[in-house]
C-alpha cells in the first residue's frame, strides 16, 4: 500500500446509547484519495461511525484525528475550514433537503455565511455547482418537493460541495434511488472525486455498489470491525465467517433458481448482544473460546486484518 | 390446457386528480400459473405496486380501474362487490407489504390478530385456529412459535414482524400471493433467510407468487417468470433465464448494464440517461423513447405487445438484435 | 417506500412550478363551508376595524346616552326619533353600537394574547426540543403544572390580584395559554429535529441560532397555525366568560360578555335582545374561526407527511 498520509484516522471509539454501545472500539483510517468502503447489516453501528466522523455525533471514548491533529483543535473560528472540509451526504432525498427552502437558498446558504463568497454571487455559484452535479441551473428557485429522488440526491451533493470540503462520508446515500438513477450518482461520485481530488468513506449495505466503488473494504458487525483489507482481495477471498456467509447471501443476476441456504439466526439485538465474539452463535465455525473471548483485530496478511480466532488456530 | 390460475387482460388503472389523468397502469396483462413465480420489476413510477393493489381491489379514489380483465382460476375480479372481495382477500388471495406494519396491528397481539384472521373465513374451533397459526409461524422459521404467539409486534425485529406478516398470508392457503418488494428494507441475510422461505412454500403449496420489487438480481435467483415494467405499461416479459440473458427491450438491457456486478470495478457504470417521466399526461409513443439510444421514428406510436418467440412478449418496434 | 397514491400525487407535482402560496389558497378553497367562514370573520373584522365609524352612537360616552331611551325594543324609535335597530339596553345604549365595539374588543384582545402567547410558546417551545436536557425538562414542568389547572380558574385569580383592564386581560390570557403552542411546538420540532436536514445543517457548521430558527421553526409551524386559530375563538371565548363574570374588562369597555351579563337579569322578562344579540355575535365569531381552523387543518395535515 502506498504510503499517503492519513486524512481521516479513528482510533478505538466507541458511542453508547444509553445502555446500546452502537460502536465499539472501532478503529480506522481513511487515507487522502482513498476511497473506503464501509459495510455492515443493521445494528452494525456505520452509520452512527459516520455521522461521529463527520461531528454530527461525539464519541462516548476514543480520539478522532483529522491531518494527524485531533479534531479538538479545530474547534475554533480560525479553523473553520478545516471542519468544513468533511461532509456527509445523506440517504433520505426526501428528508435530507429543508422542504421550506429554495434550491438556491439551500446550496447556497453555508458558503454564504461562511464568507465563502459574497451574497452577490450566490446565484452564481450555485448555478455552477449544480451544473457540476448534472442539474439544470434553471431549476433553483423551485422547492425540494419539485424533484424526483434522483434530482434531490444531486441536490445534496451539490450542498456538500458548495463549501469545498477534502472529504465525503456517503451514508448509503443511492440506497433509496431506483437502479437506473443510482447508476448515474454513482458515475458522478467517481467523476467528482477525479475533478475535486475528493476522499470518501462509503457507507453502504449493498455489497455489489461498494465493490465498484471503494478500494478498501472494512467490515462491521455489532459495533465492531471484524475485517478489513483492499476490495478484489477482500471479495475474493473473505476471512471472517461473517463475510463469507454476506458476500455468500448476495442475491447475483447471474444466479438463478437460487437454492438458499441462509445463515441461521437473527441478528441479534443491540442492547444484548452475545459475549466473547458477537457473531459466535450464528458461526459454523465456533468453538468454545469465541463465547468467552472476544477476538482483537489482527493482521493476517499485509493490509488485511480480521478479528477471528480461526486465524490464530492455524499455525502457518 | 386448464385455465391460469391469474390472467389479467388489458388493465388500465387511471387517477384522476386535479391536475389530470394519471394512467399508473395502462394496458398490462399478465398470466400466472400454479405453483409458478412470477417476477414484477420496474421503478418508481413504472405501476408495478399499482398492478398487485388493482389484482386485490385496493385502488382508492381518485384512482379506478377503467377496464380490463382479472380473471383468478376463471372468476372475474372486476366485477365483484365489497362482500366478494372480502371474501377473497386473505383466503383466495393475500398481500404481504414492504411495511410488515401495514399489516400488523401494534395494539393488538399477534395471536388476536392471526386467529381473527383465520376466523374472518372459516368456522372452525378457537383451538383449532390457533394451531393453524401455530403451523404458519414454525413455517416461515419463527422459533417457539407458541411464545412468540402471545407477543407484540413490537417485540419483534423487522426481518420477523415480515415473517409473521407472510405468516398471515399463508395462513389459509391461498391461490395467489402478491408480495410488494417484502425484502427491500430488510439486511441482506435476513432477505435470503426470507427468499427461501418463500421459495419452499411455493414449491410445496402450489400457491402463485408475483414478487414486486426493483431489484433484478433477487428476481434472477427466485422467479421463474419476469415481467419489466415502465412508465405503467410491461415493456417485456418471458421466462427469466430467457430475458435476462437475451433481453430484447433496451429499457431491460440498459437495466441489467448499469448493474455494477457487471461492470468492471472503477469504470463508470454503464447507465440510461434522463428520468422516468412524468405520468401525467402521457401521451401518445413509447415513453421510453426519450431515454433510449435506439429511438426511432417510428417509436412515436405507442407499441403494441408482440411475441417475438414462444413464451416471450415484447413492446419495441426496435429490439436489441 | 412511497405508496402508489403518493406516486401519483407526486407525479402531478413535478408539473409546472406553482407557488406554494398558490397552492394553499386552491385546497383551502376546497371546503365551501370554510370559505364561508372566512367571509363571516372578514365582515366581522371589519366590523371591529371600522366601529368607531359605523357606529350610530359611542356607547361609552356617557354625554351621549338618555336613560329615557333604555330597554327599547329592536326596531323601536326613541322620543328624539332615533330607530335603535337591536334595540337598547337598560342604560340606554345602543345595542348595535354596542356589538360593534364589543366585537373590537373582543378581537382585539383575543388576537393581541394569541400573538403574544405564540411567540413566547414557539420560543420556549423550541429552546425545550433543539437543547434537550434541563431546559427541557424546566419548560415543560411549567408548562404541565399550567395546563392541569382550569384556564378560567388561573385567569381569575390573575385578574383577582391584578385588577381590571385590557393589558391586565390580555396578560392573564397570554399566561393561561403559552403552554399550548410551547407543546405544541416542542412535539414538531422534536419530529423534525431528527431529520437529516437538520444533521446537514450541523455538518454545514451553521449556528445554533440559526438552525433553530431558519431551519427548525419554519418546519414546526403547520401544526401552530391550527392551534393558533383555534386558539384566538378560544381566547374570545374566554375573555367573553371573564367579562360576564364581572372580571374581566371595566364597564367603560364592556366586551360583548358584559353586554350578556348586563341582558342575563331581563332575559325572562321578554327583553331578550340585551343578551341574545350580543350572544349572537359572539357566537358567529367563534363559529367562522373554527370552520376556518378546521380547513386549515385538513389543509396544512397532508402536506406534513411529504
Amino acid at each position: 500500500m502506498s504510503a499517503s498520509p492519513a486524512l481521516v484516522e479513528l482510533r478505538g471509539i466507541t458511542r453508547r446509547f444509553g445502555a446500546v454501545r452502537a460502536v465499539d472500539g472501532v478503529s480506522l483510517e481513511v487515507r487522502a484519495r482513498e476511497v473506503v468502503g464501509l459495510v455492515g447489516e443493521s445494528g452494525c453501528g456505520k452509520s452512527t461511525l459516520g455521522r461521529i466522523v463527520s461531528r454530527i455525533l461525539e464519541p462516548t471514548a476514543g480520539e478522532r484525528l483529522w491531518k494527524a491533529r485531533p479534531y479538538r483543535e479545530y474547534e475554533g473560528n480560525g479553523a473553520r475550514a478545516e471542519r468544513l472540509a468533511i461532509q456527509m451526504i445523506f440517504q433520505d432525498p426526501y428528508a435530507s433537503l429543508n422542504p421550506r427552502m429554495r434550491i438556491v437558498d439551500i446550496v447556497g446558504e453555508a458558503p454564504v455565511v461562511h464568507g465563502l463568497i459574497a451574497a452577490a454571487e450566490r446565484a452564481q455559484y450555485v448555478a455552477s455547482l449544480l451544473a457540476r452535479v448534472g442539474m439544470d441551473a434553471s431549476l433553483m428557485r423551485r422547492f425540494p418537493h419539485q424533484f424526483s429522488g434522483g434530482q434531490r440526491s444531486r441536490i445534496g451533493i451539490a450542498r456538500a460541495l458548495a463549501v469545498k470540503p477534502l472529504f465525503l462520508v456517503c451514508d448509503e446515500a443511492v440506497a433509496a434511488l431506483d437502479v437506473s438513477i443510482q447508476a448515474q450518482v454513482l458515475n458522478l461520485f467517481m467523476r467528482l472525486r477525479e475533478e475535486l481530488a475528493l476522499t470518501y468513506l462509503f457507507i453502504s449495505h449493498d455489497l455489489g455498489v461498494v465493490r465498484h466503488l471503494s478500494d478498501r473494504v472494512v467490515v462491521m458487525y455489532l459495533g465492531r470491525v471484524v475485517e478489513s483489507g483492499p476490495t478484489a482481495e477482500l471479495y475474493a477471498k473473505p476471512n471472517h465467517p461473517y463475510t463469507q456467509a454476506l458476500i455468500a447471501e448476495v442475491p447475483r443476476i447471474d444466479a438463478r433458481h437460487r437454492a438458499y441456504v441462509p445463515i441461521r439466526g437473527e441478528i441479534p439485538s443491540p442492547l444484548d448482544p452475545p459475549g466473547g465474539c458477537h457473531f459466535h452463535p450464528r458461526c459454523p465455525h465456533a468453538f468454545a473460546r469465541c463465547r468467552e473471548e472476544a477476538p482483537a483485530l489482527r493482521e493476517i496478511a499485509p493490509g488485511r486484518q480480521s478479528a477471528c480466532h480461526l486465524n490464530e488456530s492455524r499455525t502457518p | 390446457m386448464s385455465a391460469p390460475l391469474l390472467d389479467v387482460e388489458g388493465l388500465r388503472t387511471h387517477f384522476f386528480t386535479r391536475e389530470g389523468v394519471v394512467k399508473a397502469v395502462d394496458d398490462v396483462s399478465l398470466r400466472l400459473e400454479r405453483g409458478r413465480i412470477l417476477g414484477l420489476v420496474g421503478e418508481s413510477g413504472s405501476g408495478k405496486s399499482m398492478t398487485g393493489y388493482s389484482i386485490l381491489g385496493l385502488v382508492d379514489p381518485p384512482g379506478r380501474i377503467v377496464e380490463g380483465r382479472i380473471a383468478l382460476n376463471g372468476l372475474e375480479l372486476t366485477t365483484l362487490g365489497q362482500e366478494g372481495w372480502r371474501k377473497l382477500r386473505g383466503e383466495r388471495i393475500a398481500m404481504i407489504f414492504q411495511d410488515p406494519m401495514m399489516t400488523l396491528n401494534p395494539v393488538l397481539r399477534i395471536d388476536t390478530q392471526m386467529v381473527e384472521a383465520v376466523l374472518a373465513h372459516q368456522r372452525i374451533p378457537r383451538s383449532a385456529a390457533l394451531e393453524r397459526c401455530r403451523d404458519a409461524l414454525e413455517r416461515v422459521g419463527i422459533a417457539s412459535p407458541g411464545e412468540r404467539l402471545r407477543a407484540y409486534p413490537h417485540q419483534f425485529s423487522g426481518g420477523m414482524r415480515q415473517r409473521v406478516a407472510i405468516a398471515i398470508a399463508i395462513l389459509n392457503r391461498p391461490d395467489l400471493i402478491i408480495a410488494d418488494e417484502p425484502t427491500t428494507a430488510l439486511d441482506v441475510t435476513v432477505q435470503g433467510q426470507i427468499l427461501s422461505e418463500m421459495q419452499s412454500l411455493c414449491r410445496e403449496s402450489g400457491t402463485g407468487l408475483i414478487w414486486i420489487t426493483h431489484d433484478l438480481s433477487v428476481v434472477a435467483g427466485l422467479a421463474d417468470d419476469i415481467s419489466v415494467m415502465y412508465a405503467g405499461r410491461v415493456v417485456e416479459s418471458g421466462p427469466v433465464d430467457d430475458v435476462l440473458d437475451r433481453p430484447m427491450h433496451p429499457y431491460t438491457r440498459g437495466l441489467l448494464d448499469s448493474v455494477p456486478s457487471r461492470n468492471a470495478p472503477g469504470a463508470p457504470l454503464s447507465q440510461i440517461r434522463g428520468m422516468t417521466p412524468s405520468l401525467l399526461g402521457l401521451g401518445e409513443g413509447c415513453a421510453f423513447r426519450t431515454r433510449c439510444s435506439r429511438a426511432v421514428d417510428a417509436c412515436r406510436a405507442t407499441p403494441a405487445a408482440r411475441s417475438p418467440a414462444a413464451g416471450r412478449s415484447l413492446r419495441c418496434v426496435n429490439p436489441v438484435p | 417506500m412511497r405508496i402508489p397514491a403518493e406516486e401519483a400525487a407526486f407525479a402531478a407535482a413535478q408539473a409546472p412550478t406553482e407557488s406554494p402560496w398558490r397552492r394553499f389558497a386552491a385546497e383551502f378553497a376546497q371546503s365551501r363551508l370554510a370559505l364561508a367562514g372566512l367571509a363571516v370573520f372578514a365582515v366581522i373584522a371589519l366590523v371591529a376595524i371600522a366601529a368607531p365609524v359605523i357606529s350610530p352612537q359611542n356607547p361609552y360616552d356617557l354625554a351621549q346616552l338618555d336613560v329615557l331611551d333604555s330597554k327599547l325594543s329592536p326596531g323601536e324609535q326613541s322620543a328624539a326619533g332615533k330607530t335603535y335597530w337591536l334595540g337598547t339596553d337598560d342604560q340606554g345604549r345602543d345595542m348595535l353600537s354596542g356589538i360593534f365595539y364589543g366585537l373590537r374588543i373582543s378581537l382585539s384582545v383575543g388576537i393581541a394574547s394569541t400573538v403574544i402567547a405564540l411567540a413566547l410558546g414557539l420560543v420556549l417551545g423550541l429552546a425545550a426540543a433543539y437543547f434537550d436536557g434541563w431546559v427541557d425538562a424546566v419548560v415543560m414542568r411549567v408548562a404541565d403544572i399550567q395546563l392541569s389547572f382550569p384556564a378560567i380558574l388561573i385567569a381569575l385569580v390573575l385578574l383577582a390580584v391584578m385588577g381590571q383592564g385590557v393589558g391586565k386581560i390580555i396578560a392573564a390570557l397570554v399566561t393561561v395559554q403559552w403552554a399550548y403552542y410551547a407543546r405544541t411546538v416542542r412535539s414538531a420540532a422534536l419530529v423534525e429535529r431528527e431529520k437529516e436536514y437538520i444533521e446537514a445543517a450541523r455538518a454545514l457548521a451553521l449556528s445554533q441560532p440559526r438552525i433553530v430558527f431558519r431551519h427548525l421553526l419554519p418546519n414546526c409551524l403547520p401544526p401552530l397555525i391550527v392551534v393558533a386559530t383555534v386558539q384566538v375563538a378560544h381566547a374570545i371565548s374566554l375573555e367573553a366568560t371573564l367579562s360576564f363574570l364581572g372580571l374581566g374588562l371595566p364597564i367603560t369597555e364592556p366586551s360583548l360578555g358584559l353586554l350578556i351579563a348586563n341582558g342575563f337579569q331581563y332575559l325572562l322578562s321578554g327583553k331578550y335582545w340585551i343578551s341574545f344579540y350580543p350572544g349572537l355575535a359572539l357566537l358567529a365569531t367563534i363559529g367562522s374561526i373554527n370552520l376556518v381552523a378546521d380547513q386549515l387543518r385538513d389543509v396544512l395535515n397532508p402536506r406534513l407527511r411529504k
